[in-house]
């Protein structure tokens, strides 16, 4: 096809991602970077919500990456690597919510 | 299209591959969610020697954080010249993506000295044991992806682009994206709540 050779819109049908597609990736990791940095640097917000702005902020910067970069989005049913994230995800939360939850209420370690 | 058909096998394997590549940056993924919840629990526990506050020079992570995030985005570029065929580009691409990478660990590896100058050392108290494990195996993981890019590079130049060398770099260029994602949350969870 002549497509196929000239590779001008080749996302189209190709799972690839175009210049576009990283580029906007880029720059959303740029400014999902600065902001926390920025929120953090100035002592603008405090405490709890200084936390909730930092982990918000780089859970999005990692689904800009998962969508961006790594074309999670363009996967063909059935989308088995997003099932197998979602399973990794799930153990990766209980091992850290689960270590902090009995580690904080430790009263051996206090 | 007809050249696509012919390697159609090939191909499926070659996907299956990468798929099971995806399953082992899922384990890794675990992994570095286990030294996480670790550091999270130890951080405070500094043994009367130095805090996270103490300790952490923010302009070198600052630094650092834009030079591995950089290289992702040209990890990319890399993926996006072997698309387009474009050989010279890709091992380009790929060259300023490892040069970035040698950059970062060249930044990690002065900031640990310092702090072992400091008197900051793995053995000093829980928090910088986590620390260190932390980070150190972040760092471990993007020489081991410096030294398979190198590797790699040098096939393409032998090689060509083949369906073969075709997963190999789309492969290193997923572990590379997953790197900056696991950084991001070392830099948001170690440095950036360590000096608040």
């Amino acid at each position: 096809m002549a497509q196929h050779t000239a590779h001008d819109n080749h996302d189209s049908h190709e799972s690839h991602g175009s210049l576009k597609s990283y580029v906007i990736g880029f720059v959303l990791s740029l400014v999902l970077t600065i902001i926390p940095l920025v929120v953090v640097l100035n002592d603008m917000v405090e405490g709890t919500a200084a936390m909730v702005v930092l982990l918000v902020t780089a859970v999005l910067q990692f689904v800009v990456q998962l969508i961006f970069f790594m074309h999670l989005r363009e996967e063909q049913k059935p989308r088995w690597n997003l099932m197998a994230l979602i399973l990794g995800i799930f153990i990766l939360l209980t091992i850290v919510i689960g270590s902090i939850w009995i580690m904080t209420y430790n009263t051996v370690a206090h | 299209m007809a050249h696509q058909q012919a390697h159609e096998g090939h191909h499926d394997l070659e996907s299956l591959r990468l798929m099971g590549f995806w399953l082992f940056l899922i384990t890794d993924c675990i992994l570095f969610g286990t030294l996480f919840a670790t550091y999270v629990v130890l951080h405070g526990n500094t043994n009367g020697g130095p805090t996270a506050q103490e300790l952490f020079a923010m302009p070198g992570v600052i630094a650092e954080t834009f030079i591995l995030l950089t290289s992702s985005f040209t990890s990319g570029l890399a993926v996006l010249s072997m698309n387009q065929g474009n050989r010279k580009g890709l091992i380009g691409w790929l060259a300023v993506t490892a040069l970035l990478g040698a950059y970062f660990i060249t930044l990690e590896v002065t900031e640990f000295v310092h702090m072992v100058h400091e008197g900051a050392t793995i053995g000093t108290s829980a928090f910088l044991s986590a620390f260190y494990t932390l980070v150190g195996t972040h760092g471990l993981h993007v020489s081991i992806g410096l030294c398979w890019m190198i590797a790699l590079m040098i096939q393409l130049s032998k090689r060509g682009i083949t369906s073969v060398t075709r997963r190999k770099v789309n492969v290193i260029s997923l572990y590379w994206h997953f790197l900056d994602v696991v950084w991001i949350f070392v830099f948001t969870i170690v440095y950036l709540m360590g000096v608040m």
